[in-house]
């Protein structure tokens, strides 16, 4: 594996262990009959039932339940936790502080930094100081509202734009910056030169939480020496890692469990501290302990997109050719290393031909809590500056904006060493194919010859993107079992966050063993009992694990032509499987039904097992993108609507359209979200608490904000050269260039660039009124 | 509809006013803040309480029936607990999602007396005498109802954990309003969040349900 890939974020200091090289001679499908189709999920029952038991629903008959006292301060020092109280009230029957002798350990924010578990230095509104564990949730809430802490109240830095001036509270000793990056092909100053315009341009994003639907937390229990821990989380293995680091504790003994979550956009990657206090509260007092955070909490100290302040100069010739771009960039981690600006210029790199970039990105630290990735890290963030840009260009040079990112299609990797080319590149396809379905060129025309002496405005929009992975790599290991009925076990560790993981693997399955995706029994995310997988994230869930399956099932497969031709009398190579019958080639009058093997029922079941072979040398298999919308803008109150939105993705094979189209939506759901409503508030100027650390005051996009009229157009060009399944991924590039597609309709509707998220009314009223004095 | 209290009756015509049958954002906040007016000056009151008066302490159990599912339970709550932590945490009914316990995101949503309520935000003893369905409650045996089959049908859902707040939200629309048009099931589903996204999948799951039920 390149090693670029192994330091990807949802693969980030966790040990990844290698699988062995795959079966030789498998080539990727030419026609399928179950993979592609529309198939509702195999796990639908479960979930529309309540059957299906998410983490959050486990219930013990001795347990117990956890809360977690936090810093109300941005930023300040324990002096002294008082819990005399807490302990002798009804009901509790533990509390753990920075006192307590076994919550004395070390907590690793990053390889380099760690701190105690609660740390005298609260760097951040959230961060632990105690927790305690009671007989009812309420109690336990009692218990920690009722513990007395003094604290030191330090002066704190809420924005980033300030964190390297002089004077600046310091969030660590030694300054606020974390990093900074550069990158530089070609020649910035040449291409400026050569520019027949060049625009220049500050866009900023404010921070965005993941906030997914069911609450960040577990249920610990210890059985002696081995913990079990049922955790909403989207890498179980990544958990088990964690934990097992942190507590000092063979893998053996630690046991992560999580068939059913509910949500996690990047944010449930990785072990939360809660995680770890909830094992040490188990232990402590000898019973299973239930510790899910509050709402309140999972906006303060369990991650979010950074924000990030964008400076962005673009030169481009009268004919469309981009001639340089110059990029700089400061987002924050929050107050510890966390990716504060990670991949936050890749577009700007890659995403159009270009010969002479330069990037810099500066990373620093804010009294915030910690950034973790969330859906495309860096990916929306860059495309709100480029693709605006690439629109404020096209006017400049009066070219229509898909011919401009149509002149600057690239073949290869630009950003990488050697320029490797990638697998296949649907970005021409998807703005050509987007461009005729959405009637681009008739709705610029007739919003051209609108009237525009009302308040409200009509403008269409687009904007394209690229997702720097989604090519799925190795590791993976699966176990497929064929039972002697006909019947298919899978065994896989890979989480299925609620992107279809699950039934696009039984569709693999039938695709391959001809059993019906409902004969099929799937084991999953499960550390005790199912085979390793990294996290699912970075959409590269279903490009590592499909293939990955359809080696095993290939395996088994093999395996039965191998004992069916022994009841032909032929050999296997003279045999092959259609729908549940092996038939002999030579003679098609020879056939027998699976169940009918006699190796089979003497056996009782098959076992195959698949590993994930490498992805191509020297290429890139990434997914591409373009949006377009039409939005309607009221000038008087600042109200955006959006009237219709096209998702044009190319995610390489279509594995199950249903899934697909559902994905698509999803995302651009969300990045209508990051456009319009969402971002968090600090009190910058006085305490640099969070003012709006709820969904009242935090607005997610709702069913009212979302377009009827939302249409998913799926390039479906599979790609041979990727993997086996010939599937790229489709989870996040699908939310990339959601919110620049909408500013930039919002431009094309009323003349005013909106450069900041999000674009609430009050923004844009005010952005109005200047611009009609 | 039987068994419904003039308080009910009121409450349900303000809704239909409000909405053609579900649970809007809007019309749940104007409630709340009624709620929210009474709350305070029952403070008030409390703080100086008159002699026949009791007051509970905390900790202490009292004793609830609470009609969930068409079943009959008698139960010892301490009067501050939501029904959504007595059905998910005492009953083990965990169909009821809880998303943020503060009445903003609707995962908790089961049906009192048909209408869509907030389980987070309703107190346990305050559903005494109500007829409570949850997700739970819409199964036949083993069957799913028709929204559910309609959700499955339709992909209505990713992750699912906000799905049953969003089948007792169509569910209760739908019993009000059995044939919703799409404006309809926008406003009625609005006080439903799904982080995910799927809104278009479960209008169409809306849609579907309808036609199931006519059937």
């Amino acid at each position: 594996m390149k090693k670029n890939e192994r330091e990807l974020y949802f693969a980030q200091n966790i040990p990844l262990p290698e699988t062995p090289k795959p079966a030789e001679g498998v080539r990727p499908w030419q026609t399928t009959t179950v993979v592609g189709k529309p198939l509702p999920r195999v796990d639908a029952y479960e979930r529309v039932s309540g059957k299906a038991v998410y983490p959050s629903d486990i219930v013990f008959p001795d347990m117990l339940y956890a809360a977690i006292l936090r810093c109300p301060h941005a930023h300040a020092v324990v002096k002294g936790v008082d819990a005399k109280a807490a302990e002798a009230m009804t009901g509790v029957r533990a509390v753990i502080s920075a006192t307590t002798p076994e919550a004395d350990i070390l907590w690793p924010y990053s390889p380099e930094m760690k701190t105690k578990l609660f740390a005298s230095r609260c760097r951040f509104e959230g961060e632990t100081v105690a927790a305690a564990a009671a007989e009812t949730l309420y109690q336990a809430w009692d218990a920690v509202r009722s513990i007395r802490v003094t604290y030191d109240i330090l002066p704190a830095l809420s924005d980033e734009r300030r964190a390297l001036e002089s004077g600046a509270a310091q969030v660590h000793n030694g300054g606020n910056k974390v990093k900074t990056d550069t990158y530089e092909r070609g020649d910035v100053a040449k291409g400026f030169a050569e520019a027949d315009a060049v625009l220049e341009q500050t866009y900023r994003n404010e921070s965005e939480l993941h906030t997914p639907m069911e609450l960040h937390g577990c249920v610990a229990k210890w059985d002696g020496d081995s913990l079990t821990i049922w955790e909403s989380t989207q890498g179980v293995f990544a958990v088990q890692a964690r934990v097992a680091e942190v507590l000092r504790l063979p893998l053996s003994k630690v046991r992560v469990i999580g068939h059913y979550m509910g949500g996690g956009f990047g944010s449930k990657l990785q072990a939360d501290k809660s995680t770890i206090i909830a094992a040490l509260l188990a232990k402590k007092t000898a019973r299973p302990v239930k510790m899910f955070l509050s709402r309140e909490e999972t906006f303060l100290a369990v991650g979010n997109r950074p924000p990030s302040t964008m400076r962005l100069k673009a030169g481009v010739k009268k004919d469309g050719m981009l001639t340089a771009l110059e990029f700089s960039g400061t987002g924050s981690s929050g107050a510890y290393p966390a990716g504060g600006t990670s991949l936050l210029d890749w577009l700007v790199r890659d995403l159009y031909l270009c010969p002479n970039v330069r990037t810099e990105t500066t990373d620093v630290y804010i009294n915030a809590g910690p950034a973790r990735p969330f859906r495309a890290p860096g990916h929306p963030q860059g495309a709100w500056a480029l693709e605006q840009m690439l629109d404020s260009l096209a006017e400049a040079i009066k070219m229509d904006p898909v011919e401009l990112r149509l002149k600057n299609v690239p073949a290869v990797s630009q950003a990488r060493p050697n320029n490797p080319p990638y697998t296949t590149t649907g970005l021409q396809e998807c703005l050509e194919r987007g461009a005729q379905a959405f009637g681009w060129r008739e709705a610029r025309k007739q919003i051209a010859e609108q009237n525009r002496s009302g308040h409200v405005r009509r403008g269409v929009g687009v904007a394209s993107g690229l997702w720097v992975a989604g090519g799925g790599n190795p590791p993976s290991t699966v176990i497929v079992k064929l039972f002697s009925d006909g019947s298919v076990n899978l065994n896989m560790g890979a989480s299925d966050i609620g992107t279809g993981t699950k039934t696009v693997m039984a569709m693999v399955i039938a695709e391959e063993l001809g059993v019906k995706p409902e004969m099929l029994q799937i084991e999953h995310a499960d550390t005790g009992t199912t085979q390793y997988a990294t996290p699912s994230g970075g959409s590269k869930t279903v490009p590592t694990e499909s293939p990955t399956v359809r080696a095993a099932a290939l395996s088994v497969k093999q395996q039965l032509l191998e004992l069916a031709a022994e009841d032909l009398k032929t050999s296997p190579s003279d045999v092959a499987l259609t729908g549940d019958e092996i038939s002999s080639l030579s003679d098609t009058s020879k056939k027998i039904k699976i169940t009918g093997v006699t190796g089979l029922k003497k056996r009782g079941v098959i076992v195959g097992i698949g590993y994930r072979g490498p992805n191509p040398e020297g290429k890139v298999v990434n997914p591409f993108a373009a949006q377009f919308c039409e939005v309607e803008v009221n000038t008087a109150t600042g109200e955006v609507r959006i009237i219709r939105f096209l998702a044009v993705q190319d995610s390489g094979r279509v594995m199950d359209r249903l899934t697909f189209d559902n994905q698509t939506f999803g995302g651009v759901t969300m990045g209508i979200g990051f456009a319009l409503t969402e971002g968090r508030v600090l009190d910058r100027n006085q305490t640099g608490k969070m003012v709006n650390r709820n969904w009242h005051d935090y607005k997610l996009p709702t069913m009212l904000d979302v377009p009827a009229d939302m249409v998913s157009l799926p390039i479906d060009r599979p790609d041979p050269e990727a993997n086996l399944a010939g599937a790229k991924g489709l989870g996040e590039p699908v939310t990339i260039p959601t919110a620049a597609a909408v500013a930039n309709a919002v431009y094309h509707a009323t003349g005013v660039r909106v450069t900041e998220t999000p674009m609430s009314p009050m923004r844009l009223v005010q952005l109005f009124t200047q611009a009609r004095k | 509809m039987k068994n419904e209290n003039d308080a009910d009756k009121q409450d349900r015509e303000s809704r239909e006013q409000e909405t053609s049958g579900g649970l809007t954002r809007r019309g749940f906040l104007t409630t709340m803040g009624v709620g929210a007016v009474t709350l305070a000056v029952a403070d008030k009151l409390y703080a100086t309480p008159a002699a026949e008066a009791e007051m509970i302490e905390r900790g202490k159990l009292t004793k609830v029936e609470l009609s969930i599912n068409g079943r009959k339970y008698r139960l010892l709550v301490e009067p501050r607990w939501s029904l959504l932590y007595v059905l998910r945490e005492g009953l083990g009914l965990t169909g009821t999602k809880v998303g943020c316990e503060r009445g903003e995101c609707g995962a908790c949503t089961v049906l009192i007396n048909d209408v869509p309520r907030y389980a987070c935000m309703t107190l346990a003893v305050e559903a005494e005498g109500s007829r409570i369905t949850t997700l739970e409650g819409l199964m036949k045996g083993d069957a799913l109802g028709p929204v559910q089959k309609a959700f499955a049908e339709k992909d209505a859902f990713q992750c699912g954990y906000c799905t049953p707040g969003q089948i007792m939200a169509v569910e209760g629309l739908l019993r009000r309003n059995p044939a919703p048009s799409d404006e309809d099931i926008r406003r009625g589903m609005s006080g439903n969040l799904c982080r995910c996204g799927t809104y278009k999948n479960i209008i169409h799951a809306a849609k579907r349900a309808a036609e199931l039920k006519k059937a």
